[in-house]
């Protein structure tokens, strides 16, 4: 098991240099980022100054090196916009993606988990066939649309909840919703096969013989192992959502780091594009540990004998 | 008094389509071991899950007369059902391997059955686990408690499934297959472990299996069943000395017995194999395989007694 | 001894009516992207500022010659839905031509020659789905700036994922069946085998996946044109007509309902077929 951590640790770390790498790549596709950064009324002279200022009349192979050094220590650099350390601006607009996305994942589950459950013990009913639609119809949901359509109804004609901003709880309940919605589909289906596939058991055929309660079979026995898939599943929908949070972000007016990149990528501020990307993928690494350590938890078989 | 288990013309079928179990009865009396014999698909595990009502969803089960201890079971309901199981009648399975919920460990798993019908404190029901895996022949059973399934070995996870079924004294208990998945050696270990607790507890014990050698040893009674149905049943001793259906004879022939064999001498087989049966069948449903059949076999079949304990189905006479 | 287990009940019938109603949607919308110059009533792209914002044809005030209306700039709403139609099935289609030729030739390698290929092949799949995927195309875009071409490149090669993970899974185990060992002592070249036997044998899976890639990248790109850094304007992606009629919706939702609900029938259309193909198939679709 310790040895199959160290494995998984070592291929993070070499995920995430890739991932520096490609990030660094990509922000120098543009060409020269010193006559963006400078914008369009700049001078030569201008421009030459924003080169110097930003290191960037070093050779690509220097500047490359010099941000992996940086941010291996912490210090992903400085945004040409905000003037400010990129980590603390990330930092600031952390919560409210996190927010974000535990809310999705929460209500996600709170969805999934009993219509999984429910289709699998009513498996090939009317019941059944209901809950595949409802994931394949979530499936299909464009979810910047979803979103809109939410906040004519929800906000506008109901009233029930504030259309955009972050200033209260109600506010992440629309935004948690949409993105939701990204990960219902693939979190019902995880549960209701495992479920089918537990229920089918020799061990739930035992338990039955031992007479126990209906509750003790399907949530005792059953989910537990069914659980374990999901498990994984979760932590890996709650990255794919906080990398998707960038739409739904920006749909709701949140300002969270989805919404940073997003404004970033429009002023060319290429230091917190390349931060954020490289966050989020690290985000999302750390998120499939963790799911392989719960899955040792979840799993005794996985402890070793 | 009442028979332990009274089963009385059990149907089984699957989805209206194929009958598993069709009019088979068996009795189990108190303190008696009942083996249940017959070659795979005959419907003998499917009779014993009917019993238990653990059919898997799809399937349905009707019967005369389907009773524990004198009470019905086919108006039990889910509930009342659940209120026995594993209480007063217990049941083990083929597949040790798969049968123990590989998230709990053995300990979680066997208090559970006690705390949910006998309502004990959970160090009272760990107690008793402890004794019973030690009754089982488990050394160590401290250690055991705590342990996960996967950490056991089959023939261990068996003796722990014998020791669950017991955990809250049952009076039935129905051992389906049970040593089939096991290594030969282990097998007559466990074998000689299910007799022996069957004798010193007083078991009514019903025994699945397709081995005549195990039915030799154990068996107070035989039921040789045929494509669901009960052909055949009998005092162990008078069975095996006396067959009178052509299916029971024919399987006695396919068994090796020392000394009672020629030497060079081929050992008997029954040539096809067991017939799916659907709805509307019937006849004998042994007339394509059986030597003696003849145009009559196509009507229903008349059940004969041989003696007072041992009947079968055949048109010969007896 | 196991039981027969029964799955009665009406999946086949259902299976089969949910497939035709997703190939009947799709069936429609290959007809508006191929013919869409010969379908559009008015000329997608000409504005008329004296006919904004016009009521389809379910809401008092509407004009006959635009049934589902018109949008803020007075263009027909009905022709600009179709000419998106062809905007979204070419863009699906052609991403997914490029990540499946990415996805399957990753995806077969690692899995027909197994030990350090297909660690690498594993490795580049972990680091392809640690990438947010919309940021770094927006990325992209806003970089580089908007064209479709430049969309469907960054798309294909963002999007391969998943057949990578089916082509492996798949290769592996084609690759241990009895017909290709008895190739292999036939003494057939490694490129013979791979493609006289190992991918037609898997092809079914990747039909499967490509109907699910279609759907996916379909959405993403009405989801970056929305956002601004997709198909460049005056083109009417549907995610672009949403992202144009955001301002008016709350008075006039109808603007962002109809193109809406034009890519969530496409997409759950695309989804119903691939479904059905893959029980049609018996393929698996999920890594």
């Amino acid at each position: 098991m310790l040895q199959f951590l160290v494995r998984r640790l070592i291929v993070a770390i070499l995920v995430a240099a890739t991932v520096m790498t490609l990030a660094f790549i990509l922000t120098r596709l543009s060409g020269d980022l010193a006559i963006s950064i400078a914008g369009p009324n700049a001078t030569q002279a201008d421009v030459e100054a924003v080169r110097k200022a930003y290191g960037l009349d070093r050779p690509l192979t220097v500047q490359f090196f010099d941000w992996v050094g940086r941010a291996a220590t912490g210090d992903l650099g400085e945004s040409y916009f905000f003037k400010t350390k990129v980590s603390k601006l990330i930092g600031e607009r952390m919560p409210i993606t996190i927010t974000l996305g535990l809310t999705g994942l929460v209500i996600a589950l709170v969805v999934s988990l009993p219509l999984g459950i429910l289709a699998a013990v009513r498996e090939n009913t009317v019941l059944d066939r209901v809950v595949q639609m409802v994931a394949l119809l979530g499936q299909a949901m464009p979810s910047f649309w979803l979103g809109l359509i939410l906040m004519i109804t929800l906000g506008l004609q109901l009233g029930w909840l504030p259309i955009s901003g972050t200033g209260s709880w109600q506010h992440y309940v629309m935004p948690g919703i949409v993105l939701a919605f990204s990960a219902i589909p693939a979190i019902t289906r995880l549960t209701r096969a495992g479920m089918i596939q537990a229920m089918g058991s020799d061990y739930i055929r035992t338990a039955r013989a031992k007479g126990l309660s209906r509750a003790s079979i399907l949530l005792k026995h059953a989910l537990r192992n069914a659980a374990i898939p999901v498990v994984a599943i979760a932590a890996v929908q709650l990255g794919f959502m906080l990398g998707g949070s960038i739409v739904i972000e920006q749909v709701f007016a949140l300002h969270g780091v989805g919404f940073l990149a997003w404004e970033s990528i429009g002023k060319n501020d290429f230091p917190v594009v390349q931060a954020v990307v490289l966050v989020l993928a690290v985000i999302y690494v750390a998120l499939t540990m963790l799911a392989d350590l719960m899955n040792a938890v979840l799993d005794p078989r996985l402890r070793g004998p | 008094m009442s028979a332990l288990l009274e089963v009385d013309r059990l149907e089984v079928n699957f989805g209206g389509r194929v009958s598993a179990v069709r009019g088979a009865s068996v009795t189990v009396e108190r303190g008696e071991t009942h083996c249940l014999v017959g070659e795979s698909g005959c419907g003998k595990s499917v009779t014993a899950l009917a019993v238990m009502n653990l059919l898997a969803r799809g399937a349905r089960r009707s019967a005369k007369r389907l009773a524990f201890e004198g009470q019905d079971l086919t108006g039990l309901s889910d509930a009342g059902m659940a209120q026995l199981r594993g209480n007063a009648m217990a049941m083990i399975f083929q597949e040790p391997m798969t049968s123990l919920n590989p998230a709990y460990t053995v300990g979680s798993q066997m208090t559970e059955v006690l705390r949910r019908h006998k309502k004990t404190s959970q160090r009272a029901a760990t107690d008793r686990a402890a004794d019973l895996l030690a009754r089982v022949g488990i050394t160590a059973p401290g250690l055991r408690l705590g342990q996960f399934p996967h950490q056991l070995s089959g023939g261990l996870r068996q003796r722990v499934m014998i020791a669950m079924a017991l955990m809250c004294d049952p009076k039935l208990l129905i051992a389906d297959e049970p040593t089939t998945a096991l290594d030969v050696t282990v097998q007559a270990q466990i074998l000689r472990l299910l007799a022996g607790l069957q004798r010193d507890l007083g078991l009514g014990m019903l025994l699945i299996t397709h081995d005549l050698g195990i039915v030799a040893r154990v068996a107070h009674r035989v039921s040789v069943m045929y494509a669901g149905e009960v052909v055949e049943s009998a005092p162990t001793a008078e069975l095996f000395a006396n067959p009178k259906h052509p299916y029971t004879q024919g399987l006695l022939r396919c068994v090796p017995v020392p000394g009672k064999i020629k030497r060079d001498e081929p050992l008997g087989s029954i040539p096809g194999t067991v017939p799916r049966i659907g709805p509307g069948f019937e006849g004998c449903a042994f007339r394509e395989r059986c030597d003696f059949a003849d145009a009559t076999c196509i009507h229903t079949i008349p059940r004969h007694a041989a003696s007072a304990a041992h009947d079968f189905l055949c048109r010969l006479p007896a | 001894m196991s039981i027969v287990s029964v799955t009665a009940g009406p999946k086949r019938g259902w299976k089969s009516v949910s497939t035709w109603i997703g190939a009947v949607i799709v069936g429609i919308a290959l007809i508006c992207a191929i013919a869409a110059p010969l379908l559009v009533p008015h000329d997608p792209f000409a504005q008329d500022l004296g006919k904004r914002l016009l009521p389809p044809f379910w809401m008092a005030g509407t004009n006959p010659d635009y049934i589902l209306g018109t949008d803020q700039l007075g263009r027909d709403y009905l022709s600009r839905l179709i000419w998106g139609c062809r905007i979204s099935m070419l863009i699906g289609v052609t991403v997914t031509v490029v990540s499946a030729l990415i996805g399957i030739t990753i995806g077969v390698l690692g899995g027909f020659l197994g030990g350090r290929v297909d660690d690498a092949v594993l490795f580049a799949i972990t680091t392809r789905l640690s990438i947010p995927v919309v940021l770094v195309a927006l990325a992209v875009v806003g970089l580089l700036g908007s064209s479709m071409t430049l969309l469907v490149l960054t798309l294909g090669l963002l999007l391969w994922d998943r057949f990578a993970v089916v082509a492996r899974s798949t290769t592996m185990q084609v690759r241990n069946l009895d017909f290709v060992a008895a190739a292999w002592c036939a003494g057939c070249s490694r490129f013979r085998i791979l493609s006289g036997e190992v991918l037609p044998n898997i092809a079914s899976h990747l039909v499967v996946v490509a109907t699910l890639e279609i759907a996916l990248a379909i959405l993403l790109e009405a989801a970056l044109s929305f956002l601004g850094l997709g198909v460049p304007p005056p083109l009417p992606s549907w995610g672009l007509m949403i992202a144009e009629a955001k301002d008016y919706m709350f008075f006039s939702p109808w603007v962002i309902v109809i193109p809406g609900v034009a890519l969530f029938v496409l997409v759950l259309g695309i989804n119903l077929l691939g479904d059905g193909l893959r029980d049609l198939f018996g393929a698996r679709s999920d890594p």
